[in-house]
């Protein structure tokens, strides 16, 4: 009888093989989710100036430790899903008040400036970077947006556009969650 | 019919080649040759985080040349080659290295197939000392069988004469 069960073995093999292919294909799994390792670290060490042109501060590390729920988030004139988040972005702001803060990597100046102008903007403070802040901030590419808790921890950390569905999901749950 | 199958080959090794052709530009170098090529062989373990599987050494990406440059400032600085990678490590998790380093949760990875080898290894040993336990011997012919073969036997002698 075991020895009619070892027949068995190479059908299972396949059977391991087969799901792990299939999960490999699924539509669930990108591979272009990069891991984040920066949930719970404290905000890197930066310190950026405001975009020159613009009545807005610029930002650094101080800056997120004051007692107070921010968002932080990376965003560029020349990024097509910047301008696809904005509207998202902005009402997410308006609407709990929360402190959205930029940094605007890898941008000049006045097209940073026209880009706002021509949108609106949400940010209440925005660093220019030259490209270090992101790699200080694990960043891979624009946008990408954190939220730091009032002891300047990192909390949350998204690659990609906000879009309404993860900020139902994900971002409004851990803002009330961390304001209460 | 030689030469014929030469040139396409020559156009295969050609692209081959151009594949490694590398993005780092000449302003990125320091004046430094030892130190250079201690940057060029970290940069070839770094993933260009971005372009899944392409190191920052080959890659074009604007964060590869961030990456470049910052490998290069850290080890003017005096950091190890190790240092370096911890450096990145912290900020974009073990993704960016692409020697996956070995610790618990890669042991399967790292010794799966090796693991596999064995098991193929002990089948192979189990079967053939299986054989050897017990080698095909046909089974003994029966009273009967043995009675109908030299009946057989000597009708065959009979029948030749």
């Amino acid at each position: 009888m075991a020895k009619r069960l070892l027949f068995l073995l190479p059908v299972l093999i396949f059977l391991v093989v087969a799901g792990y292919f299939l999960w490999g294909l699924g539509p669930e799994r990108d591979p272009k989710n990069i891991p984040t390792v920066m949930i719970d670290k404290p905000t890197p060490s930066f310190d950026l100036a405001a975009v020159p042109g613009l009545d807005v501060p610029g930002l650094a590390t101080a800056d997120l430790a004051k007692g107070e729920v921010v968002m932080v988030n990376f965003f560029a004139s020349w990024c097509v899903p910047c301008r696809a988040e904005h509207p998202f972005l902005t009402a997410l702001t308006e609407e709990t008040g929360v402190p959205l803060y930029g940094i605007n990597h890898r941008d000049k100046p006045e097209d940073a400036a026209a880009w706002l102008a021509e949108l609106g903007n949400p940010y209440t403070r925005i660093g220019a970077d030259p490209g270090r802040a992101a790699v200080e901030w694990g960043v891979t590419g624009v946008p990408e947006t954190f939220i730091v808790d009032g002891q300047g921890r990192i909390r949350y950390h998204h690659r990609g556009p906000l879009v309404p569905d993860v900020i139902e999901r994900q971002v409004r749950p851990l803002l009330e969650e961390l304001r209460s | 019919m030689i030469r014929r199958g030469l040139k396409p080959l020559l156009v295969v090794g050609a692209l081959l080649f151009a594949g490694a052709a590398f993005a780092v530009e000449p302003d990125e170098m320091l004046d430094d040759p030892a130190l250079e090529q201690r940057a060029r062989d970290l940069s070839a373990e770094i993933r260009c985080v971005v372009c899944q599987n392409e190191s920052i050494d080959s890659s074009n990406a604007e964060i590869a040349r961030e990456l470049r440059l910052l490998v290069r400032e850290r080890l003017v600085a005096g950091d190890s080659d190790q240092q370096v990678l911890d450096y990145l490590v912290a900020r974009y998790g073990d993704y960016v290295l692409l020697r996956p380093p070995m610790k618990p949760q890669t042991y399967l990875l790292w010794f799966g197939p090796f693991v596999v080898l064995l098991l193929g290894a002990l089948g192979v040993f189990v079967y053939f000392r299986q054989l050897r336990a017990a080698p095909a011997q046909p089974p003994r012919l029966s009273a009967e069988e043995e009675a109908r073969l030299a009946r057989l036997l000597d009708e065959e002698d009979s029948g030749k004469e």
